[in-house]
């Protein structure tokens, strides 16, 4: 429901990141990872990011997200698996002290800008 | 326009520049990577982390209260004002998209209200931790020992945000339907308990609580559980005894 928000948020940061140039700098990709947990919907942020990025830095950039699973580690026996069903419980002994270990991303990893350079190389 | 340029980026062909109006051609091979990883929410959680701080220093405990809208989040906080003020000095920021209505009523507690109509900032579906530090400037905060911020009314969005708060409590009515946790499961994880309200309402519905219970519990194994109306104020005590508790270990702390 906050997608445009997050948007905005992605863009602010994706822009501080493009190196500083005297000639503009295309900005081909924004790769996101974003945890199954996280509250936001894949194809609403990226209605969104389109529309936000074209009067920015970031304008013609294709949005990249990553989707992370959800995966738990049992404080009691220390096995890892993945939440795919909404039971926060042990696979292996059911209890109930779990760590969460991934799935509540909602990060920035990289950008991909266009490198002149790299067409002759 | 947007139509066209959308259907555009979702074609499954790579996307190139040719179409597009900028000066710099490149090729797919041409680009260079740039390590960024950064937490989009980074601003917020320095925020949260700012509002964590100021409220330590005054040992205010801070309590964020969610739920879905109408599963009588203002009512429960009507009520437990009346019983625990004036002994514990509180404030109550309300969040709401349009109108003054829940903070007229709370209000009438005697406790500093301030009201966030979040229309100001898009019409958002959640409280921000700069919204709360700006509300904050209404605010004496000497006195002050519990804040509750009333969160907007929705079980997806406000989860996602820290705002600072100390705990997080999630109202869950007993006309909503019990698989609830199990569809907001972010909501029931990220809260420190929950509160099953209305169970005056229990003789008119086909509600299970034990299935409600568990389905809570499947969520969150070691969450505590309140079972209560806050109409009746049935089965209100134990909740005033966990706030009680809450409130008084943050005062020693300072």
């Amino acid at each position: 429901m906050h997608e445009m928000g997050i948007a905005l948020q992605i863009i602010e940061i994706a822009s501080a990141s493009i190196p500083r140039s005297e000639t503009p700098i295309q900005v081909e990709k924004v790769n996101l990872k974003v945890g199954k947990m996280a509250a936001i919907v894949s194809d609403s942020l990226q209605f969104c990011f389109e529309i936000a990025a074209k009067d920015s830095l970031l304008s013609g950039a294709a949005l990249h997200i990553e989707e992370v699973p959800v995966r738990a580690r049992c404080k009691e026996c220390d096995t890892v698996w993945t939440i795919d069903e909404p039971v926060f419980k042990c696979q292996q002994c059911s209890s109930g002290q779990i760590d969460i270990i991934s799935g509540r991303e909602l990060n920035i990893e990289s950008i991909e800008i266009a490198d002149e350079e790299a067409d002759f190389g | 326009m947007a139509t066209h340029h959308k259907a555009f980026h979702k074609g499954s062909q790579p996307h190139t520049h040719d179409t597009h109006d900028t000066a710099v051609h490149t090729v797919k091979s041409g680009t260079r990577e740039i390590k960024v990883v950064r937490r989009v929410l980074d601003v917020n959680d320095q925020m949260a982390e700012k509002n964590r701080r100021l409220f330590a220093d005054h040992g205010i405990f801070v309590l964020n209260v969610m739920s879905s809208p109408g599963s009588g989040k203002t009512t429960t906080l009507e009520k437990t004002l009346a019983q625990i003020m004036p002994e514990i000095g509180c404030a109550v920021i309300v969040g709401d998209i349009c109108t003054t209505n829940d903070a007229d009523r709370l209000a009438v507690s005697g406790a500093p209200v301030v009201q966030v109509n979040t229309d100001e900032f898009g019409g958002d579906c959640h409280l921000a931790a700069h919204v709360i530090e700006k509300a904050l400037g209404g605010i004496d905060l000497h006195g002050i020992q519990l804040l509750i911020v009333e969160n907007v009314g929705n079980l997806v969005c406000p989860a996602e945000f820290d705002i600072g708060e100390d705990a997080r409590v999630v109202i869950l009515s007993v006309t909503e339907g019990e698989d609830k946790p199990l569809k907001y499961p972010l909501m029931f994880r990220e809260c420190d308990i929950a509160i099953l309200n209305k169970t005056d309402l229990l003789p008119y519905l086909d509600f299970d609580m034990g299935e409600a219970v568990n389905n809570i519990r499947q969520i969150h194994p070691d969450m505590p559980i309140i079972e209560m109306s806050s109409k009746t104020q049935e089965g209100m005590a134990p909740w005033l005894e966990w706030l009680k508790q809450q409130v008084q270990k943050k005062h020693k702390r300072r």
